[in-house]
């Protein structure tokens, strides 16, 4: 809470703390997909307006030159008991835009990187990414159809990543698997936090 | 514009946006190749930065009090933001019902939030995030879907 700034409502009720969640992977993986098998709502879709003269300015000569890219990201919602809203975001799938993945991961509780056995480096650059900034993450691998499957210890040997990051297989467009991913997640988190995690 | 995948659609359909301004709005006579007839540094007045709060995508807004009446020197869309946040709302999903880019939706909040129209709560710091009911409150949340 911002000092000075009333955190209650018009009728003193106190408002809810959000909290966030990365989903990040290649295009095409299933982000969206995951959003939207645990959203309460149907996924929204914020944008940011890029130009490279300058973002919101208005420039008349060059108008010819100037480019303007619209980067946008899906994101679910799931209201929680006691004071808490939990946002899901997907990333974009393009990695180049960093910028919106520094904001959503700024304050994100951790991530998880959705990997896809068929297109497999399409998700180091996501796996890069949380490790260098440090937020915790697991990766869930989407079973699609006809892919190939894989032993978890091989694709955490293909990925180079540590002992400590949690690799399991997932379905993205089933509840309960989501559910599963988003909680071992969480779980993660709290380790890697030093706190000790919740009797399951 | 760089499309993320398609959300699924069969799980909610379909719905008139009930918080839209109900007089007629400019993207009913242009189809989506036309772009915004207003663009949106144009209901900033050119601002890019809000003049107070910071507004992360995931700051929740509530407005202080019952929608304004339109003569408090308030644009249309700072109109649809108060109505859209009779309910408590996320930065994110403003910026989704109002179809507008963050950077707009977070100026014109910089002026709600100057004129103590709405109340805000900001996400907690990356270093509060040692708070063990936190992480129980988000498990128990999960493990009830």
């Amino acid at each position: 809470m911002v000092s000075g700034l009333s955190s209650r409502d018009s009728r003193g009720r106190r408002l809810p703390t959000a909290v966030k969640i990365v989903i990040a992977g290649g295009f095409g993986v299933g982000k969206t997909t995951m959003v939207g098998t645990v959203s309460e709502t149907k996924p929204l879709r914020t944008e940011e307006v890029l130009t490279d003269e300058g973002i919101g300015v208005d420039d008349i000569s060059g108008v010819e030159r100037k480019k303007t890219t619209t980067v946008a990201m899906d994101f679910g919602r799931i209201t929680m008991r006691d004071e808490y809203v939990l946002y899901l975001f997907g990333t974009p799938g393009q990695e180049r835009f960093w910028f919106m993945w520094d904001e959503v991961a700024l304050g994100a509780l951790g991530a998880v990187v959705l990997a896809d056995t068929r297109r497999l480096s399409d998700c180091f650059p996501s796996v890069d990414y949380f490790e260098r900034r440090g937020t915790p993450f697991i990766v869930a691998v989407n079973c699609f159809e006809g892919s190939q499957q894989f032993d978890l210890p091989e694709i955490q040997m293909a990925l180079n990543l540590g002992p400590n990051v949690p690799v399991m297989l997932c379905d993205a467009r089933s509840l309960e698997s989501c559910k599963k991913v988003l909680i071992d997640m969480v779980l993660h988190a709290m380790k890697t936090r030093g706190l000790a995690p919740a009797p399951a | 514009m760089m499309p993320p995948e398609e959300p699924p659609k069969e799980r909610w359909p379909e719905q008139p946006r009930p918080s839209w301004p109900e007089q007629p709005s400019h993207d009913r006579f242009l189809d989506d190749q036309a772009g915004p007839m207003v663009r949106p540094y144009v209901m900033t007045s050119g601002r890019l930065e809000p003049t107070r709060g910071k507004f992360d995508l995931i700051t929740l807004v509530v407005a202080a009090g019952p929608e304004p009446d339109g003569q408090l020197g308030l644009g249309p869309e700072h109109v649809s933001i108060m109505r859209l946040c009779q309910q408590v709302m996320s930065v994110a999903e403003l910026t989704g019902h109002l179809d507008l880019p963050v950077a707009t939706v977070r100026v014109m909040l910089g002026d709600l939030l100057d004129k103590g129209f709405i109340n805000m709560q900001e996400p907690e710091p990356e270093a509060d995030m040692h708070d063990i009911r936190l992480y129980k409150a988000v498990i128990d949340g999960l493990r009830a879907l």
